[in-house]
């Protein structure tokens, strides 16, 4: 049994291999930029909007809200990069409902492409911010002995980025698979519904931990400054200490 | 006994004791992270919005030992690097 799309070989041309996971990620880009293209060469503020004007309007102005409320200072600056993860990783997703697609989220190639561009955005966004010194500075923060973990912890939460986005897909596809030759019809169905359903959680997640790392990097400081005059917390851990 | 069949079967055994014991702990975090949220929305349903996105991500991240448990599991069953290992000592 094949476990990624990347053994998948859909045309070879000397020694030169398409594999199914290429294809497919092609696929998705021209159809998200195709269908960005087509929605916004006429957009219009005049009383009548065309309908898809209004879906994009509805999953644009999602995101910037979203990530206003995860606290970064300008969603403007953020939406670009996060909202790209998350439709690119929905729609790849939510194709799985087309018959003889195969999502190339399951493939551990993609996800650690797409793991890759937070482990280089995180730094880029946060150097903006704040400057490279400040940036830098965020590495010996509590004191200089942590200085090893948070470098570590860069690195391990890329992996787990990658691993779970790649595990959660690839392990639909894999029981979906089984499933069908134990128990056709009725319970590959089933899993399949499920699999729609983790993978659309999967793509918020992944969009979500990446913009609280970029809201972490990027605003340290406020959230020192917050603990420091922070009478919010102090009932709190009062309340836990009396149960 | 030929040693790729005693190598297949501690890869199938250790694949479904990795999967069965390592699904045991972040089912019991699940339950209790998905509990406290219960009653933390219970108590402050304002507070949806911000309980609700800080379960899922830690609900993520919870799950992740499962799913690197899982990922284990299948590289044993489907692509074990030493049965390929074996195949090769016993021809060459």
């Amino acid at each position: 049994m094949e476990i990624t799309p990347d053994q998948w070989i859909l045309y070879e041309w000397r020694g030169v291999a398409l594999n199914a996971t290429v294809a497919f990620t092609w696929a998705i880009m021209a159809l998200l930029v195709l269908g960005s293209w087509a929605v916004t060469r006429n957009l219009s503020q005049g009383e009548t909007v065309s309908r898809w004007q209004v879906a994009l309007e509805v999953i644009v102005g999602g995101i910037r809200d979203q990530i206003d409320q995860i606290g970064a200072a300008r969603p403007g600056r953020y939406l670009p990069f996060i909202g790209t993860l998350f439709l690119f990783i929905a729609t790849a997703n939510l194709l799985m409902i087309v018959p003889g697609y195969r999502p190339p989220t399951g493939s551990l190639s993609t996800t650690a492409a797409l793991a890759l561009c937070v482990l280089v955005a995180v730094p880029l966004f946060a150097i903006l911010q704040r400057g490279v010194g400040g940036y830098l500075k965020s590495y010996v923060q509590p004191n200089v002995i942590m200085l090893p973990f948070n470098i570590i912890s860069e690195f391990s939460r890329t992996l787990a980025l990658a691993v779970r986005l790649y595990g959660n897909v690839m392990s639909g596809t894999v029981i979906a698979g089984i499933l069908v030759s134990v128990a056709p019809f009725f319970f590959p169905v089933l899993m399949q519904l499920l699999g729609l359903l983790t993978g659309m959680i999967q793509a918020y997640i992944f969009a979500v931990l990446a913009m609280v790392y970029i809201a972490a990097a990027t605003k340290a400081e406020q959230k020192a400054a917050k603990a420091g005059s922070g009478h919010d917390s102090a009932p709190e851990t009062q309340e836990k200490e009396g149960h | 006994m030929d040693p790729s069949i005693w190598i297949s079967i501690a890869s199938i055994v250790t694949a479904g004791l990795t999967i069965a014991i390592g699904s045991v702990g972040p089912a019991l975090g699940e339950g209790r992270a998905a509990a406290q949220a219960l009653s933390a929305l219970a108590q402050q349903p304002d507070a949806s919005n911000t309980i609700t996105r800080t379960l899922f991500v830690s609900l993520a991240m919870i799950e992740s030992t499962a799913i690197y448990c899982f990922v284990v599991a299948m590289i044993l069953i489907f692509a074990n690097p030493f049965t390929q290992t074996a195949t090769q000592a016993a021809g060459g």
